[in-house]
């Protein structure tokens, strides 16, 4: 079976099912969600054996001529990263959005579900597209499912959040066109694979590139292009934040990654690198600082996003270097590749859990949350532990992915990378315990919980968590999947 | 079966920590059976492992993560030293927390993170390479602040940031300082005579700042204490737990690790770092005694007298002698015994008859004599009193100071001792000496032959202790005692005797 093909059609089926079916949509997601899983799981385990990338022709046409879906180790992964953060969060939202009796919160319910989809398949296009246009197009059906998940609620300022984030969003995409179409006129080809022996450092591509990149950044949110996030990530309904916190920034990163390391990795300039990376730091060090200063949980969690994206692009400047001392390889690729993972999971995990406390106690003012640890124990915890992998501490992916990167750093004499990092540990220590401390507090004054929420509920955050904590618990076995098809710029690096 | 006896040793409080979490809060009868057999089946772990390494086994298990970074657990005999201390403490402390709290709120929490705590104690001594050091390290600094916080009141919760502030500024410093020497050198493996040759001086020197700097902070060394003296807001068995089980003495047996196994002792001398970290531990401790003999509260003086205390073992350590490494070494159990002692008497003290101050010591001898009957030994075994085992550190410190050349020490260790003195004595002479202040004792309970002593729960685990501290120092010449195994460790590993 072509898994590939199946990955990135049967979100779309369940989107164009859940149409029609209206007020029952919700029913569709017990289908929809597991066989996604499997399929993505099939995905991997093909990869896995195989051992290769796994690549399809659709209709038969080999590329120059037609479009190829293509898995590697990395793609394969992101799917299957995809396929859990969102089964997790369709779960969650089970409860949520199934329609009730009172018609207000009717239109939500009905619309949430054709998004969730929408957006899976979207995502999967994205990662499993061999071909800069298609990707393009991935990217925009993205944008489309995305922004009105912002404004699902219908509250008037999330409507203007979610106008920022598609201002910033089409003024990406409008960018990134205009690369493809200079790539198209100078090379005569959109896919990556032929485009990696084709492009040559010159003019044109440079050219593109930059466009691309400006582009991929504003979607992807890096300091100073980050001003949509965080009122679109906080406002939404949180089953929505974490897909679009955890996931739906990725994909633009991905693109980034794919266009640096596979598509144009003569053209990177050392220079650009290092301006990515030291807009990375930026956005580590703003982020940080900003979520502490939030007065509300969600806005905290949303700049905490802003801070963590900033890491993914010191993977640019990291990758190569020396390697004489070093038993590992690309260390700073699968680096990045891994921080992008274990945030997905901690992410959503902390949108989820900020959600529950939202419903629970009716507000998210930090200052209103004393002694909620012994309201709602598991959320708590769940909050703490995704808290473990933002700050990268042991045993967490986020240690593991932070320790590849510091490393890299050290060993390649790069060490003014290394500060930041270590420093944006800290400070995520300081926006997770100044939640986490006073929840811990006494019975003076018990936050009120308007309702209950059941444990089946409160378990959903708690295992996606766990997740990102086991990511760092895991032998050499998924950085193997990694390396099947890796490009060799992420060895050797960059230009 | 005996490749895997590290992992097992490990799992005996990892299993109890995460089936406590899920156990339901009136389950106590339940909890504290976990408890209590998991405390004891890794104490008879660690007596047969005591057992076979004596005879020379080496127990090792390795985990690769990433490429260049693999959990490492390596039983040597230096692990075993800290291993049996934090298990024989865990027992005793278990059953002194279970009396303790009673039926408080939020045991399932405090109790998970208990075990969690000593799982991660466990894992430090254990660690066979740098970065498996690291990790546990970082999971007893997330696993303790639950407990620190535990009372939930504001002063919990100052504390708690306090303590939070302190460790994770040192990781983040111990944590560069390792991945900078991985760096340079690959992975770092606890070997007896370090790996580090063929990196520039100066670069170790900075790297030794870092390790050692960030270590300092659990271990409390002056300017690193802050938090310590503020931590004793928490429950007398978190105390117990961050002055005699885990927490301090993960900071010192670190500085041990790092000195003996990742430079070597011989390195360290030669990049003349063994004075300024004598110097530091020197200063440490005359300033936590002189800080100690200003307090009025029972605890926050017990709490200076450990920073003070703690710096023994790195100045047995920084000096390099074979005898003060034996000291240094042995220290760090009897350092253990002593100060557990010390607070579970406070914790009883002030459960029992809420005295929290000094001067609301006057006549608690008669009113609890057997808890100050324990409190006494280990004082007088604090202030270096033979036979009490403090004694047997002192000696061999001061000792081991002569054969380093190091004459100043002598004074260093005769001041402290005066400090020690002066700060403990006046304590039992009230406690002793002093009548009972406003005769708060009713006649009927202070004519029973036990005055007002708690249930058994509270009493005996200090009694325990008091006498460990005590056998420690008169048997200290057979070969199982503290001493003798911290010699086995310097003759035999290091091959110094």
């Amino acid at each position: 079976m072509p898994w590939v093909v199946m990955a990135v059609a049967l979100p779309f089926a369940g989107m164009l099912l859940a149409l029609p079916l209206g007020r029952h949509a919700h029913r569709l997601a017990w289908a929809v969600l597991p066989s996604g899983l499997a399929v993505s799981v099939l995905l991997v385990v093909q990869v896995w054996r195989g051992g290769e990338t796994v690549a399809y022709a659709i209709g038969g046409f080999a590329p120059p001529l037609g479009i190829a879906l293509r898995a590697d180790g990395l793609s394969a992964l992101l799917v299957l990263t995809t396929a859990l953060v969102v089964c997790a969060t369709g779960l969650f939202a089970l409860a949520e959005f199934r329609p009730p009796s009172a018609e207000r919160e009717a239109r939500a319910s009905v619309l949430f579900w054709p998004l969730l989809f929408a957006l899976w398949g979207a995502l999967n296009a994205a990662f499993l597209g061999g071909d800069l246009f298609n990707l393009y197009v991935a990217l925009e059906l993205l944008t489309l499912a995305a922004v009105p998940l912002v404004s699902l609620e219908g509250k008037p300022e999330t409507f203007a959040a979610a106008l920022r984030y598609l201002l910033f969003a089409l003024l990406g995409s409008v960018l990134y066109l205009v690369g493809v179409a200079l790539l198209y006129g100078a090379y005569g080809t959109l896919d990556i694979a032929l485009l990696a022996g084709a492009a040559r450092s010159e003019p044109a591509a440079w050219a593109a590139g930059a466009l691309m990149t400006a582009g991929l950044l504003a979607k992807t949110a890096l300091f100073p292009l980050h001003l949509w996030l965080p009122p679109a990530h906080a406002g939404a309904p949180a089953a929505a934040s974490a897909v679009l916190s955890g996931l739906v920034v990725k994909a633009s990163f991905y693109l980034l990654v794919r266009l640096w390391f596979d598509a144009l990795p003569a053209v990177a300039h050392p220079e650009a690198a290092t301006l990515l990376a030291a807009l990375g730091t930026a956005a580590i060090l703003f982020g940080s600082v900003l979520a502490l200063r939030q007065e509300r949980l969600k806005l905290a969690v949303a700049y905490s996003t802003m801070a963590q994206l900033g890491y993914l692009f010191l993977m640019f400047p990291l990758t190569g270097g020396p390697t004489e001392a070093q038993p590992w390889s690309a260390g700073a690729w699968n680096g990045g590749i891994l921080h992008a993972i274990s945030h997905a999971f901690a992410k959503s995990a902390m949108f989820l859990a900020a959600g529950l406390i939202l419903e629970a106690v009716g507000h998210d003012r930090i200052a209103g949350l004393g002694g909620i640890g012994r309201a709602l124990p598991m959320t708590v915890f769940a909050f703490g532990l995704a808290g473990l992998s933002l700050m990268g501490l042991p045993p967490s992916g986020g240690f593991i992915a932070k320790w590849l990167l510091v490393t890299t750093a050290l060993a390649s004499g790069q060490w003014w990378w290394a500060v930041p990092m270590l420093a944006g540990g800290l400070l995520a220590a300081g926006y997770v315990f100044r939640v986490l401390n006073p929840a811990l507090a006494g019975a003076d004054e018990p936050v009120a919980l308007r309702r209950p929420v059941p444990r089946r509920r409160q378990a959903i955050p708690l295992v996606l968590a766990l997740l990102s904590v086991l990511l760092g618990l895991l032998p050499l076995g998924p950085y193997r999947l990694l390396w099947v098809g890796r490009p060799t710029a992420a060895e050797e690096g960059l230009g | 079966m005996t490749a895997l006896l590290p992992l097992l040793i490990l799992l005996t409080s990892l299993v109890p920590a995460v089936v406590i979490f899920f156990l339901p809060e009136r389950a106590w009868r339940m909890r504290s059976a976990i408890n209590l057999a998991g405390a004891g089946a890794k104490l008879g772990l660690v007596m047969y492992m005591l057992d076979r390494v004596a005879a020379g086994a080496l127990y090792e298990f390795g985990f690769p993560l990433v490429a260049g970074l693999d959990l490492l657990l390596r039983v040597d005999a230096l692990a075993l030293l800290f291993v049996t201390l934090s298990a024989f403490l865990w027992l005793l402390t278990t059953i002194f927390a279970i009396a303790y709290l009673g039926h408080g709120p939020n045991q399932s929490r405090f109790f998970g993170f208990f075990s969690l705590c000593v799982f991660a104690t466990t894992g430090i001594a254990l660690s066979g390479s740098l970065i498996t050091f690291f990790v546990f390290y970082e999971l007893l600094t997330l696993s303790t602040w639950p407990l620190v916080v535990h009372r939930g009141d504001a002063p919990s919760l100052a504390a708690g940031r306090l303590y939070l502030a302190y460790t994770l500024g040192g990781s983040a410093a111990l944590l560069l300082g390792i991945l900078w020497l991985e760096g340079l050198v690959g992975p770092i493996e606890f070997t007896v005579h370090g790996s580090l040759a063929g990196v520039d001086p100066g670069t170790l020197r900075v790297c030794f700042l870092l390790l050692v700097g960030g270590l300092g902070v659990k271990a409390a060394l002056v300017p690193l204490h802050a938090w310590l003296p503020t931590a004793m807001v928490a429950p007398a068995p978190v105390s117990a737990l961050l002055h005699a089980v885990a927490v301090v003495k993960a900071g010192a047996f670190g500085i041990l690790r790092v000195v003996f196994d990742v430079y070597g002792i011989g390195l360290v001398q030669g990049l003349g770092l063994g004075l300024p970290l004598a110097v530091a531990a020197s200063a440490t401790i005359l300033y936590g005694s002189l800080r100690a003999l200003a307090q009025s509260d029972i605890k926050r003086r017990l709490a200076f007298s450990t920073v003070s205390q703690v710096s023994y073992i790195a100045l047995g350590a920084a000096l390099a002698g074979p005898a003060a490494v034996v000291g240094g070494l042995v220290h760090l159990v009897h350092q253990g015994l002593m100060k557990i002692t010390l607070f579970f008497c406070a914790g009883a003290l002030a459960e029992t008859l809420h005295i929290h101050r000094v001067e609301e010591l006057d006549g608690a001898g008669r009113r609890m004599p057997l808890t100050m009957l324990a409190f006494s030994v280990a004082a007088l075994g604090m202030i270096g009193v033979p036979p009490v085992a403090g004694f047997i550190s002192k000696w061999y410190l001061g000792t081991g100071a002569l054969q380093a050349g190091q004459v100043w020490v002598i004074f260093v260790l005769a001041g402290s001792s005066l400090l020690n003195a002066a700060y403990f004595l006046p304590l039992l002479y009230r406690a002793w000496f002093l009548p009972a202040a406003g005769g708060a004792a009713g006649p009927d309970r202070a004519a029973a032959p036990l005055g007002e002593e708690a249930e058994w729960g509270l009493v005996l685990p200090p009694l325990v202790t008091a006498a460990a501290a005590l056998g420690a120092g008169l048997f200290a010449a057979v070969a199982f005692s503290p001493l003798g195994w911290a010699r086995l460790i310097v003759a035999r590993d290091y091959g110094l005797w």
